[in-house]
């Protein structure tokens, strides 16, 4: 059977033919629908987990217990997941372990840009890395094949542009698998440093026996079309070079990654007069095959940031621009995304934005937004769950040199809290501090496109599960300054923000209203029964055409500016009554739509 | 064959993502060897997006190359002069007559140019469409995605396939006829 599958959706249907009875994950662009495709299968447990070293936990133990687990994040997850990572490859598996790190060259949505095939060389575990949707499926099972030989997990690497794009896939049935039995054996599951020593030589071993798999492997494979010059290529920059060139050089392509298969490198660099190096990001395969005593050209003349799209190689190797039409630079306005009409997050930004003493720091989610116009809000973030210790880091800093004249706000949301927020928040306890923490729960993780997560009372699956309680969590942590509010109500969020940095200690605002584009479960409805069912419109007599509602940032507003009046797209508006709050001249109303 | 490249440009929410799945899925029926490319911005509403098709006997990049597009399809006007430079020379664009302002316009910091259609014109082959009202007639706004997807269709000499199905089998039932409708509109108004 042939689908058209996208990179994650390939992935999902190679784990279920791969026969992989457990899969976990959090979420993060570009990897979230591989496990959101994985848990279409019934026969997979899947689960969204708290964070990627929970997940990556989840499925070592999977995989130690005896049934192949999958695991799935983007490149900065794995950061966080390198803990166990580390130490689970001196382990080895018992049922195969596949990790999927979901790189991001070109940052399309990231704050950086790691190439994790150097996490591959770092905690020594093997790697593929396909180049598109069929690649996707038929190496992730074969990485359970090789996990099971080699007894260790394995690194597999997608790309944005292999995640995302669709492409031709042949499909099989699932192989049923028989599970591994479980035995005690404290000298491969317990890594004391007597034990580690001995699983350290074991795993060297095992990537001995590796460098003959690269060797022979399928996935590195030689195109010889008779040229003098040579292309060496992973992933999808392999794609790329044979979009520009054809037939007309010869390739060597890159399946499986890491350890290279340097004997056939050696065969195919022979005779080449020019040998290129096609990797996206770090010169990785370049440095290896330069140690190796090959000449080769890599990132001297290719881009070594952002994606080897086939223009920027017809630039780079060819000198080529495509002949481009251009339109006036002048007219063409840029679009960045915005917070949506009726976002819970925009009577906060708009508070917070309008006040010069505050150091927020914020975090990773679409509250990211509160950084720009109109808001202008945001001062720092750094990576999930920052916010509250970086912020606690900047408040102490404040407090050593004695400068009051800025105090520190940190926010975030429930799905990053849950992350790794928890965590930060007992720092800020435990270590006497006095910032203000506001935790904008909008009942779903957003800005991946709506997953469950433990505070809103379903699981990946859709069933319901315990709903953990954030407040709970909150005064559990040593928090006793605590308030949750409407954030739809400026004058509750401006006094909220007031108290805050008021009180003695530490002090948490937990904004409650569920995002604009959340699907409501039986208690939102309950909770929420007037969420997004009202209106708001303009009484034109009443308008002064002062502009002031434009700082609520709302798309769904519009300035008439012929006649100097503000107007709202009813299409667009769910009526959550900020930028009637903001009129000083009661234009506008809100009523039932 | 030389593999042709279709880029469909709009704002996300407009219904880019379907209509190119549509695309791609009779593409395939239809025996070609298919790759598409998706970027869609960090939120989840609100900022532009592209589904870039491409489609041949053997495709290898999912990217479009700038200056080599067959057709822009442009869900909306600011979108389609954002992506004039996607077009060959010889490249059609179709733009769907629809202003969607960003918010450097909502919130008073720019003016949404009123020539951009008469800016594209006098660069390229532009045939402009007024899918948005054409859907509103149908009945319901949104077929405005399926609308410009006829217009690809006809465009691209694709009209054999058999579309009805593909549609059936990928929108819910009681939307089917509405779509075929629409795509039908789409290709006989251009």
């Amino acid at each position: 059977m042939k689908l058209l599958l996208t990179g994650n959706e390939a992935i999902a249907r190679g784990a279920w033919e791969a026969g992989v009875k457990f899969a976990t994950a959090y979420p993060g662009t570009p990897s979230t629908e591989i496990l959101e495709n994985v848990a279409i299968y019934k026969e997979i447990v899947s689960e969204w987990a708290p964070n990627e070293k929970v997940a990556l936990e989840a499925a070592a133990g999977a995989s130690i217990g005896g049934v192949r687990s999958l695991c799935a994040m983007k490149h900065v997850g794995v950061n966080v997941a390198t803990d166990p990572l580390f130490t689970f490859a001196y382990l080895g598996v018992n049922a195969g372990a596949v990790l999927v790190t979901a790189d991001e060259p070109g940052m399309h949505s990231s704050q950086n840009e790691q190439d994790n095939r150097n996490y591959a060389r770092h905690a020594k575990v093997c790697m593929f890395e396909p180049s598109d949707s069929q690649e996707a499926k038929d190496m992730l099972k074969e990485a359970y094949a090789v996990s099971e030989a080699y007894d260790m997990p394995v690194l597999f690497r997608m790309t944005t542009r292999v995640c995302h794009s669709k492409s031709i896939v042949d499909c099989y049935d699932r192989e049923e698998v028989i599970d591994k039995p479980y035995e005690k054996d404290i000298r491969k599951y317990c890594p004391l440093p007597a034990f580690a020593r001995g699983m350290q030589v074991k795993l060297a071993d095992n990537f001995k026996r590796l460098e003959s798999y690269s060797n022979n492997s399928p996935f590195n494979y030689i195109e010889d079309n008779g040229a003098d010059i040579g292309i060496i290529g992973s992933g999808v920059a392999y794609r790329y070079a044979k979009e520009v060139f054809g037939k007309t050089v010869s390739y060597l392509k890159i399946g499986f990654s890491y350890p290279l298969p340097m004997e056939k490198i050696a065969a195919f660099a022979k005779g080449k007069k020019t040998l290129y190096i096609f990797e996206e990001n770090d010169p990785i395969m370049e440095k290896e095959i330069k140690a190796a005593g090959i000449d080769c050209i890599g990132k001297e003349k290719l881009p070594a940031m952002g994606e080897l799209t086939p223009d920027r190689v017809r630039k780079a190797l060819l000198n080529e621009e495509a002949k481009i039409i251009q339109p006036n630079p002048e007219m063409v306005l840029p679009r960045p995304p915005a917070l949506c009409a009726g976002c819970p997050h925009r009577g906060v930004f708009y508070e917070l934005g309008r006040r010069k003493d505050l150091m927020i720091f914020s975090d990773i989610g679409c509250y990211s937004l509160g950084l720009m116009p109109p808001y202008n809000a945001t001062d720092a973030m750094i990576c999930m769950g920052a916010s509250i210790s970086a912020g606690h880091g900047v408040q102490k800093a404040f407090d050593i040199k004695g400068d009051h004249s800025k105090k520190v706000v940190s926010i975030l949301g429930d799905s990053t809290f849950f992350h790794s927020g928890i965590t930060s928040l007992m720092d800020v306890t435990y270590n006497k501090s006095n910032t203000l923490t506001i935790i904008l729960d909008n009942r779903i993780t957003g800005m991946t496109g709506h997953q469950q997560n433990p505070g809103t009372g379903y699981d990946l699956t859709g069933e319901a599960s315990p709903m953990i309680d954030i407040e709970a969590m909150v005064k559990a942590c040593g928090v006793q300054n605590l308030i949750s509010i409407d954030p739809n109500n400026l004058q509750i969020v401006q006094e909220a923000i007031e108290w805050g940095l008021n009180t003695e200690g530490p002090a948490v605002i937990i904004t409650r209203w569920p995002c604009v584009l959340k699907k409501f479960s039986v208690q939102d409805n309950e909770e929420f029964p007037t969420a997004f069912k009202m209106v708001a419109t303009v009484d034109v007599e009443k308008c002064i055409g002062c502009k002031k509602c434009l700082k609520s940032g709302c798309p769904a507003l519009a300035f008439d500016r012929a006649n100097k009046k503000s107007g709202i797209l009813k299409e667009t508006c769910v009526g959550c009554g900020v930028c009637a709050q903001i009129c000083p001249k009661q234009a506008i109303t809100v009523e039932v739509r | 064959m030389e593999t042709k490249n279709i880029v469909l440009v709009g704002v996300g929410g407009q219904g880019t993502i379907l209509a190119a799945k549509l695309l791609t899925t009779g593409l395939m029926e239809a025996g070609f060897d298919v790759k598409m490319s998706e970027i869609h911005g960090m939120s989840q509403r609100g900022g532009s997006v592209s589904s870039l098709v491409r489609y041949g006997d053997d495709v290898q990049s999912p990217v479009i190359e700038i200056g080599s597009a067959d057709i822009v399809v442009a869900f909306e006007k600011m979108e389609g002069l954002r992506s004039l430079e996607y077009l060959k020379p010889t490249g059609k664009m179709i733009v769907n007559d629809t202003e969607i302002f960003p918010l450097s316009v909502i919130i008073g910091a720019n003016t949404y140019p009123d020539n951009i259609l008469d800016e594209i014109k006098s660069k390229v082959n532009l045939r402009v469409m007024s899918a948005t009202k054409m859907a509103e007639d149908l009945g319901n706004p949104k077929v405005m995605n399926v609308i410009l997807l006829g217009s690809i269709i006809k465009s691209m000499g694709l009209t054999d396939i058999d579309w009805e199905t593909i549609i059936a089998e990928n929108v819910k039932a009681q939307f089917k006829d509405l779509n075929v409708k629409a795509l039908q509109a789409g290709m006989n108004a251009v």
